[in-house]
């Protein structure tokens, strides 16, 4: 096959052989794993779907828990891994999510109806909220945000309507089969995950991810670049606060109440924030990886209490001191697999792209072809080399 | 009017916040570390010393001769190993190893001593009050830990102004490198620093733990909010600032609570947030800092 | 160590006890700025009591080097060595009690402190020597009454003055002066300059990096021409022509040798 003739959807010959000379270098956008992993993700998807039909409710709640927590994880992962905004108050749009929710549905709108109000809500409420911390530094940034939840759980308390201090009941599914119910909230959370997931990817993989990933790897080097900085953080704090209160609303759908200490708790934080790090930061791949490592560890030590966040913590630390990268980014390094394409790939000219059974016999001897455009350095491993 | 009661006891409150909040302040100052495990630090003092209480069944008043030194000294230690560890890293790295500290301090106190409220036994001083007039009523102990932070502060205030060590303290918060470059090792500075921090915030939350109670959740749910809403009211870069910053807070916290009991907190964080907006420096600071 | 008698101008051989000795001494040093490489098998010796100056265009890897000997940056091959002790082990503020103290480039002074605080951590840590305070005061007289001002309110030259004085004060053997005439009025570079010989009467030994060459030549006994981190040019002034400075400077072939480059005999 000639260059010419393999010209597809997404690639590019960059230097076009003179007639019949050797292969020309090519920049593509994905790689055969990509495909594999894209085709594999569908799949999950799909079964994921089923499974209402297959298995009890148990199941399908422990997976609506899942969900929540991928999607709080990879909209921190957004904020601080590729907008340098580390936030340790994303609870207060998790709750206000959910009383949205609560409020409508007082006003007998159906929650699952409330859903997607519930995110564009927080979505507004985003806005004067970035307003008030984007002016602040890293830390006292984090800080701020932690207030900024407080003083939501302390204004939303003085609501008897809301249920105060005691918290409140959510109505609306009284006719609804529990069953049906049960199905409808696990489909509504995987929705979300799905939706969040896609989204995140997409946003990487546009002109915008590409200002993202520079902000990610040297904010200043980003900025005299010319990339419009602030307003991109902007931009992803009020992506991140519609996340969290998507989140926010299936937690009281799936709970059918809601109490404010629980609501606006700082264990969110904690815990989307554990998760991303243990999977890795500033990958798409490591949010979902540390939800799954998360819960696998939640299941366990479950019988040891409080240990497991003890556990949890101590992990989280000693991945964040020594292996920055996560556990993703482990293994993204050792064999060099990326599976959302949201980078570029160059095969030097010369070079056929490698097929079926050779593609895993390059990879696993350390010969793959020049790595994927993005930056090889990851957050969290400091400022990068002095000027000149 | 119990408003002028409601004041005085703000100032008075304050000052235990400035202490809360000078090590803070101190180690972002210094090296720029913001110790998200700064409030659960203290509530791990006052757990400490209920504990050496229990064994040794000294009287509370004397916890801290043996408490607050441990604290300092454990502040070096844990500045030079796990703090500098995550400094050398990133930012973003002591942010989050200090997050993960808190966490697990929290957990780990959950996890031992349970989620009951204590709080230390001083016998009778904690009840027993001054009587101005017939409005103010002011408690010995209260007035006995305003004086103590203050008297702390100024110390502090003048060991950083005046001594060779505090000077070298504030060089090396001016520019690290250039410190070095004088001959001083910055990372034993850092620890110097994280030792007065571990040190004023332990002696911080024994003193609350006699005037009022604390359990295993206080330390982030109240002390480190506070903590930090003194230092952005007050202006990071001096300790009168600080005070300033405490003071205001217990004011406004006080005023609040006259107005309406459940509006003491709330109150305090609104007006945490108009500096923000009005003035994010700070009262004191003369330049923008935050 | 005793004061110089007034009018001499002394060498230093009384520091090292080995009269000609090397005092600093690089050996093929090669340093990177993560992969981009700043030097290149630099080597170059400093005797007791010279004035060295090292030359070159922006980027050349002057400063880099500098940054190198004082133990700021760690380098990727090579050694440096004080008194034919290798320096690798030491961390930057031990190298300070070995005698190796740094004006950095930029002055870098402490601004939230007064002037007579930056001196006073200047001799934090101070070596037995002939600096006191008093004796930067002496140097820079108009110090004197602006010691309580802080060090941030000073201008330019001013600033270059006091962190020549803090350096001073630490009472270094081997003096390195990081580009003291950037941002600086030439009128005040060369009255900074004037200094020069009575920091050498003391005892001292410079090291120095310079952007302006007319400067550098008015002062140096020896000069070194860098270009992207390597030598093009060694060599006491007298026996260097302009156009074979201009040529290692700029990198002209052909007037110098091929690459544009002659190394002084070792």
């Amino acid at each position: 096959m000639t260059a010419p003739g393999r010209a597809a959807a997404g690639e590019a010959a960059v230097h076009p052989a003179p007639g019949g000379g050797p292969e020309p270098a090519q920049v593509t956008r994905s790689r055969r794993t990509t495909l594999w992993a894209a085709l594999g993700a569908l799949v999950i998807v799909v079964i994921l779907g089923y499974l209402p039909y297959l298995v009890l409710s148990g199941t399908t709640d422990f997976l609506v828990n899942v969900f929540v927590l991928m999607t709080m994880a990879s909209m921190w992962n957004l904020l601080a891994g590729y907008a340098g905004l580390v936030s340790v108050g994303q609870q207060a749009f998790v709750g206000l999510g959910g009383y949205i929710v609560l409020i409508l549905s007082n006003h007998a709108v159906e929650p699952f109806l409330g859903l997607p109000v519930a995110v564009a809500g927080c979505a507004v409420i985003g806005l004067p909220v970035w307003w008030l911390v984007s002016r602040l530094r890293t830390g006292y940034f984090a800080i701020a945000t932690w207030v900024i939840a407080s003083i939501f759980e302390l204004i939303v308390v003085r609501f008897p309507s809301l249920g105060g201090g005691t918290g409140a009941n959510l109505s609306g599914f009284e006719n609804l089969d529990p069953t049906l119910l049960t199905a409808y909230t696990y489909w509504a959370a995987l929705a979300v995950v799905v939706l969040v997931v896609l989204f995140v990817y997409l946003i990487l993989r546009s002109r915008l991810g590409l200002v993202l990933t520079a902000m990610r790897d040297d904010e200043t080097g980003a900025r005299s670049s010319g990339a419009r900085v602030p307003r991109t953080q902007g931009f992803v704090f009020v992506v991140a606060a519609a996340g969290c209160g998507a989140a926010g609303a299936i937690v009281i759908i799936s709970q059918l109440s809601i109490e404010p200490t629980a609501a606006f708790s700082v264990q969110y934080s904690a815990e989307m924030i554990f998760a991303t790090i243990i999977g890795g930061i500033g990958t798409i791949e490591g949010p979902i990886l540390g939800t799954i490592i998360f819960f696998a560890l939640q299941k366990s030590l479950a019988q040891y209490g409080t240990w497991y966040f003890i556990v949890l913590g101590l992990v989280a630390m000693a991945v964040a001191l020594w292996a920055p990268r996560g556990i993703w980014g482990l293994i993204s390094e050792r064999f060099g697999i990326r599976l959302f394409p949201v980078g570029y790939h160059l095969w030097p000219a010369g070079e056929q792209r490698p097929r079926g059974r050779a593609a895993l016999r390059r990879r696993s001897s350390g010969t793959a072809p020049a790595g994927p455009a993005e930056a090889s350095r990851g957050p969290g491993d400091g400022p990068g080399p002095p000027p000149g | 009017m119990s408003w002028v009661n409601a004041i005085i006891q703000g100032i008075l409150i304050g000052g235990l916040y400035a202490l809360f909040a000078c090590g803070l302040s101190l180690m972002f100052g210094v090296m720029k570390v913001i110790n998200l495990a700064h409030g659960d630090l203290a509530v791990v003092a006052a757990y400490t010393a209920l504990g050496v209480i229990t064994i040794t069944h000294v009287p509370a008043v004397w916890s801290f001769i043996l408490v607050v030194p441990i604290f300092a000294v454990l502040g070096y230690v844990v500045q030079r190993t796990l703090i500098q560890a995550a400094l050398d890293r990133s930012v973003l790295t002591t942010l989050l190893v200090t997050f993960g500290l808190s966490v697990v301090i929290e957990n780990a106190l959950l996890q031992f001593a349970s989620a009951d409220s204590h709080s230390l036994d001083i016998g009778p001083l904690v009840s027993d009050s001054i009587q101005i007039g017939s409005q103010i009523s002011i408690a010995w102990l209260l007035l006995v830990i305003f004086v103590v932070a203050v008297v702390v502060l100024l110390g502090l205030q003048y060991f950083l102004s005046s001594s060779w060590q505090g000077r070298l303290i504030r060089a090396v918060a001016d520019d690290q490198e250039a410190a070095q470059l004088s001959g001083a090792d910055y990372r034993h500075v850092f620890g110097i620093a994280g030792a007065i921090a571990f040190g004023t915030v332990a002696l911080a939350g024994l003193a609350f733990g006699m005037y009022s109670s604390f359990d295993p959740t206080i330390g982030t749910d109240q002390l480190l909010l506070f903590a930090f809403e003194a230092v952005v009211i007050g202006g990071l870069g001096s300790l009168w600032g600080t005070l300033v910053g405490g003071i205001l807070l217990g004011v406004v916290q006080q005023i609040g609570a006259q107005i309406g009991p459940s509006n003491q907190v709330l109150a305090g964080q609104l007006v945490f947030l108009l500096i923000l907006v009005v003035r994010p420096q700070g009262l004191t600071a003369r330049r923008s800092t935050a | 160590m005793t004061d110089p008698p007034a009018g001499e101008l002394v060498t230093g051989g009384s520091l090292t006890g080995r009269s000609g000795a090397a005092l600093l001494e690089v050996r093929d040093l090669t340093v990177h700025h993560g992969q981009l490489r700043a030097l290149q098998g630099v080597s170059l010796t400093v005797a007791p009591g010279e004035v060295y100056a090292m030359i070159g265009a922006n980027g050349a890897g002057k400063s880099t080097l500098l940054r190198a000997i004082s133990g700021l940056h760690k380098p990727t091959s090579g050694s440096i060595l004080l008194d034919g002790q290798d320096l690798a082990r030491l961390r930057p503020e031990k190298r300070v009690a070995a005698g190796i103290v740094m004006v950095p480039e930029g002055r870098r002074l402490f601004p939230s402190l007064t002037v007579e605080e930056n001196l006073q951590v200047g001799a934090s840590y101070a070596r037995p020597g002939p600096w006191r305070i008093e004796g930067v005061y002496d140097l820079f007289p108009w110090m004197r009454d602006r010691r309580g001002q802080l060090a941030g309110q000073l201008s330019g030259g001013e600033q270059q003055s006091v962190a020549i004085g803090r350096a001073l004060v630490a009472n270094p053997r081997v003096l390195l002066l990081d580009e003291l005439s950037l941002g600086l009025a030439p009128a005040v570079v060369r009255r900074i300059y004037q200094t020069l010989p009575e920091l050498l009467a003391s005892g001292l030994t410079v090291l120095l990096v310079e952007q302006d060459v007319s400067q550098a030549l008015r002062v140096a006994t020896h000069i070194h021409c860098l270009l992207e981190g390597r030598t093009t040019l060694q060599g006491p002034p007298g026996d260097l022509t302009a156009e074979e400075i201009e040529g290692a400077y700029f990198g002209l072939a052909g007037v110098n040798g091929p690459g544009g480059g002659r190394e002084a005999p070792a």
